[in-house]
């Protein structure tokens, strides 16, 4: 059992994700932008962070590089959910210090196909 | 696991629909030319996580819509394309669309695909004229999965991976790559020591290890090279085919391992399931279901807490009481009164909805129609953030669209018209709270009232005597009055037959109260006045005879003891009392009610003073009693409407009261004299 | 005519009981007005009540006694002689309130109506007891009379009571017979 940060602005795809993760039997902490994912990292560690990479107040993108500023995210898997097709935004998202990425559409087999290629 | 999404369904239809009213009002407040970044972004985002949603829950027409949309928006951001009026006119069409293709969806009904087609279709010839000078879009987003892939070599694959030294502040982690590589055939992993530095110089958290793998198997190169796609930039990395040859395992065995495939199934088996998800779907948006912030929950339960306290205080008192204690026994009532006044505010207050779901519509429909009639107008709205009765919400929208349509028709006038006043007309939506009322106001700065037309078709039907001086609120008054429109003509804009007296109807049955301001050639504002909620009024109750009636105490100005000296009869207008320097009709209630035993001698009862539709009454009744809040219950479920009741509650006693309809009354004390 | 009246309370609890027993046949509740007997089926009835006070309602016909407080709901109270045109009484310990539920193009409703006295629950095995109700003869307009049954103790009309009750009806009754009135005076 692991601890997943789930940061997305579609409360849908928020609770899709929640609700598979905890399905298999993960904890979830879950937000709704950057900043609110932001905090709650400052106050608790997490063994993996999925975040939307579009949001309002603060996108995945800065997310990602505050979140490996902070030594206790320093090494954690942070994966991407993209919806964008082409290479630009995976790499944006790489460049920035994201582990992977998940692209939209997708299941929840795939996401937990997934998740648990990387908590290994 | 199989994990049915379906449940998610309506969140994402709910989600959607916000998403465009977040684009629409985005939209509309585009500046044409000027490209608001910030602006684009928060409608671009919209439109972004609409396509996300449809994909994943399989509406495919919608996410094909949407990307298109999205192209475009896309292009609007990084300013490769300019935010033209066209486009703007486009994409809000688009909105509309969408909304409708959302709704089909949603209902399990066909989607209009000539619309969408033709729609979809503008869209991309903006694109395409755009793109004439810049590189076409990547727009279909398939990659190569029908493209015949390569056969699997004859044994297996030598990898050479060569981390860089970051690879790991990705969060990546080699071993985990060699765990997936592990799963497609047997997997030899050699490392490589030689960039190893000495222990002194050595960076923790540097990768400084290589390997050489051996795959053997029959996993496709692709296969192979997407174990390593996240860290791809992360390395140098070499694939190719195991030079030693092993016989390949049968083809049959392995080919369902295929990613390809497999997601190939899940997805068929998603396909039948979502038929029926959608259907669920479809009848769970028939139970209404209301949205309410975490913090009114939190306070509903903090107040139970208080609740349960006091419960467990009075029967403590109650398990071997004495009259020692009946103060304490009075502390702990006057507690459990507080605590269930709180609480039924509070869960009142979970009902309540910021009128800017109500609101969110004009700037769309003032855009279109002042469009249509060649009308510049700018509608400033404020107080959005009021909150109001979810049933209140439901029964105001019809009413005041009707009334910015009035507005936009008949109030302001074509630029050209405008005299002194600038060429741009102002419409203003306001909302605020005052004294445990609801005041919306509908304003422009339009040509207002014609006050001698009015008073002229007022003599004509008879409801204005000549020669007789009437205030400007009384002949205002008259455009609430059936058949009296002062409009020229009638226009497909504000729509036929439905006048101001069905707007005034349509309020009055929410329990609320209509006036109108107006200065010729300045412009007109109309106040709605609103009960907080319908569900609870504060009530006078009074006695006439046995019975008990309850006036709303929102429409009570006071309560006179009578004089018989200051009694009138007038011909044909029954009684009335001089009062305050006016005539005031006298309702004898006992008379209208046929109540039995009251008193009939005016000296010997209380007047009580009623106002509606800005006019008043004196109802005649035997005494006042409390006054207290009512719970309003209907008359009409089990009964039917009646004359004068605008419902009914349990007294304390549990007898049923009836609560008078005081606009009712009125109108039938005026029809009878 | 030989009826006897049960006590409410036993009423009550046998009512329940029989309902659930035959599932098959098809029972009434019998009940006087008048001296005759009266019959309704038995799965519109929701409780039988003793008489209380009710709140008049204003200008609605003279058989509408007022509302009553139901469990919170606000339930009419029709008075079944004023409604068949018979003479009034004054309510007495036996009088009672039989709280039917009628269909309606509004949904179901709730009525309450004030009869003289409960009886019975008169078992129907063959609906071939039930005879077509006679065109005269009868204290009670025939269009409520849905069928006639013998029984030893003489004869009990089943009446319809979703025509019987029907609110919208009865307020159109009111409206000819005040129009009526009105021509007689004239």
């Amino acid at each position: 059992m692991a601890t997943i940060l789930i940061v997305d602005d579609s409360a849908s795809m928020r609770q899709m994700v929640e609700f598979t993760l905890k399905e298999a039997g993960h904890q979830v902490m879950v937000a709704e932008d950057g900043v609110m994912a932001l905090n709650l990292a400052k106050g608790a560690t997490s063994d993996l962070v999925i975040t939307d990479v579009n949001m309002p107040n603060m996108d995945g993108i800065t997310l990602i590089r505050e979140l490996r500023a902070l030594p206790a995210y320093k090494f954690t898997p942070i994966l991407t959910l993209t919806t964008e097709s082409t290479t630009d935004k995976k790499m944006e998202g790489k460049d920035a210090g994201a582990t992977g990425w998940i692209v939209k559409p997708f299941n929840p087999e795939k996401l937990l196909a997934t998740v648990n290629k990387v908590l290994g | 696991m199989a994990i049915d999404i379906g449940q998610f369904v309506q969140t994402f239809f709910e989600e959607s629909l916000e998403g465009l009213d977040i684009m629409e009002a985005g939209l509309l407040a585009l500046p044409p030319g000027a490209a608001d970044l910030e602006q684009i972004n928060t409608i671009f985002r919209a439109a972004h996580s609409i396509k996300g949603g449809s994909g994943t829950f399989g509406f495919k027409e919608v996410t094909d819509f949407t990307h298109v949309m999205e192209t475009l928006l896309d292009k609007m951001r990084e300013g490769q394309m300019a935010v033209t009026g066209e486009a703007v006119n486009n994409l809000l069409e688009s909105v509309d669309c969408l909304r409708e293709m959302l709704m089909a969806v949603r209902q399990n009904t066909d989607i209009d695909s000539a619309r969408v087609g033709n729609l979809q279709g503008r869209l991309t010839r903006l694109l395409e004229r755009n793109n004439t000078t810049s590189r076409t879009a990547d727009a279909t987003g398939n990659r190569g999965s029908t493209a015949p892939q390569p056969p699997p070599p004859p044994g297996g694959w030598l990898i050479n991976f060569r981390p860089h030294l970051d690879l790991m502040h990705s969060g990546n982690d080699p071993v985990r790559i060699f765990r997936e590589l592990a799963t497609l055939g047997d997997l030899t992993v050699r490392p490589d020591f030689s960039r190893l530095p000495r222990l002194a110089e050595m960076q923790p958290e540097d990768c400084y290890l290589a390997w050489e793998l051996e795959l053997r198997g029959a996993a496709s190169q692709e296969v192979v090279t997407e174990v390593f796609a996240w860290v791809e930039d992360d390395c140098d990395l070499s694939i190719e085919p195991l030079a030693d040859t092993v016989a390949p395992p049968p083809a049959g065995a392995t080919a369902a391992e295929e990613p390809g495939q497999g997601e190939l199934l899940l997805e068929r088996r998603g396909g039948d399931r979502r038929k029926s998800d959608r259907r669920g779907a479809g009848t769970a948006a028939d139970s209404a279901s209301i949205r309410v912030g975490i913090d009114k929950v939190d306070a509903v339960i903090n107040l139970v807490g208080e609740l349960v306290t006091t419960q467990s205080m009075l029967s403590a008192l109650g398990v071997d009481f004495d009259m020692d204690r009946i103060d304490k026994l009075h502390e702990a009532l006057d507690q459990l009164d507080r605590n269930t006044r709180d609480l039924q505010e509070h869960v009142m207050r979970i009902r309540m909805l910021p009128i800017s779901s109500v609101f969110s519509r004009f700037p769309r429909m003032v855009h279109d129609i002042s469009e249509k009639l060649g009308k510049l107008v700018e509608l400033k709205i404020s107080g959005e953030q009021t909150e109001i009765d979810k049933t209140v919400i439901e029964k105001i929208g019809d009413p005041l669209v009707h009334l910015v349509r009035n507005s936009l028709d008949h109030g302001i006038e074509p630029p050209a018209e405008r005299g002194g006043k600038p060429a741009t007309g102002v419409i203003t939506l306001n909302a605020y709270h005052k004294s445990g009322s609801i005041f919306i106001e509908v304003g422009d700065d339009g040509r207002g009232l014609d006050r001698d037309a009015l008073r002229r078709k007022g003599l004509d039907a008879g409801l204005l005597r000549p020669g007789e001086e009437y205030s400007d609120e009384q002949i205002h008054e008259l455009i609430f009055h059936p058949g009296l429109s002062t409009a020229k003509q009638i226009s497909d804009v504000s729509g036929r037959g439905v006048g101001m007296d069905v707007v005034r109807r349509n309020i009055q049955d929410v329990g609320g109260r209509i006036q109108i301001a107006s200065q010729s050639g300045w412009g007109s504002k109309i106040t709605i006045c609103l009960p907080l909620t319908l569900a609870i009024l504060d009530g006078q109750l009074v006695s006439v005879g046995h019975d008990c009636y309850i006036i709303p105490l929102l429409s009570i100005v006071e309560s006179v003891q009578i004089r018989a000296e200051a009694i009138n009869r007038v011909a044909g207008k029954g009684e009335v009392l001089r009062f305050r320097g006016q005539h005031l009709p006298i309702l004898r209630l006992y008379e209208q009610f046929g109540a039995e035993n009251a008193v009939t001698n005016l000296e010997n009862g209380l007047l009580v003073v009623v106002e509606a539709d800005g006019r008043q009454v004196g109802l005649f009744v035997d005494d006042l009693q409390g006054q207290q809040q009512i719970s309003i219950k209907s008359l009409e479920k089990n009964f039917r409407r009646v004359a004068g009741v605008a419902g009914a509650t349990i007294l304390g006693d549990g007898r049923v009261g009836l609560i008078l309809d005081i606009s009712g009354l009125i109108r039938v004390n005026n029809a009878a004299t | 005519m030989a009826t006897k009246t049960t006590d409410l309370a036993t009423l009550s609890t046998h009512l329940k009981r029989e309902v659930t027993a035959t599932a098959e046949g098809l029972q009434y509740l019998t009940f006087i007005l008048a001296g005759e007997s009266y019959g309704i089926d038995i799965l519109k009835v929701q409780e039988i009540r003793g008489w209380v006070a009710v709140t008049k309602v204003p200008n609605a016909p003279s058989f509408v006694r007022g509302v009553m407080n139901l469990r919170g709901a606000i339930v009419p109270v029709i008075d079944l002689r004023l409604r068949f045109g018979l003479e009034s009484v004054e309510y007495t310990k036996t009088t009672v309130v039989i709280v039917v539920t009628v269909r309606s193009e509004q949904g179901g409703r709730i009525v309450g109506m004030v009869v003289d006295g409960v009886s019975d629950v008169l078992n129907i095995n063959n609906a071939s007891e039930i005879k077509d109700p006679p065109d005269f003869g009868t204290a009670v307009n025939t269009e409520f009379i849905s069928g006639l049954v013998t029984i030893e103790a003489g004869m009990v009309m089943l009446l319809d009571v979703d025509r019987l009750l029907s609110i919208e009806e009865m307020f159109a009754v009111e409206a000819v017979r005040t129009a009526d009135a009105l021509h007689a005076t004239a």
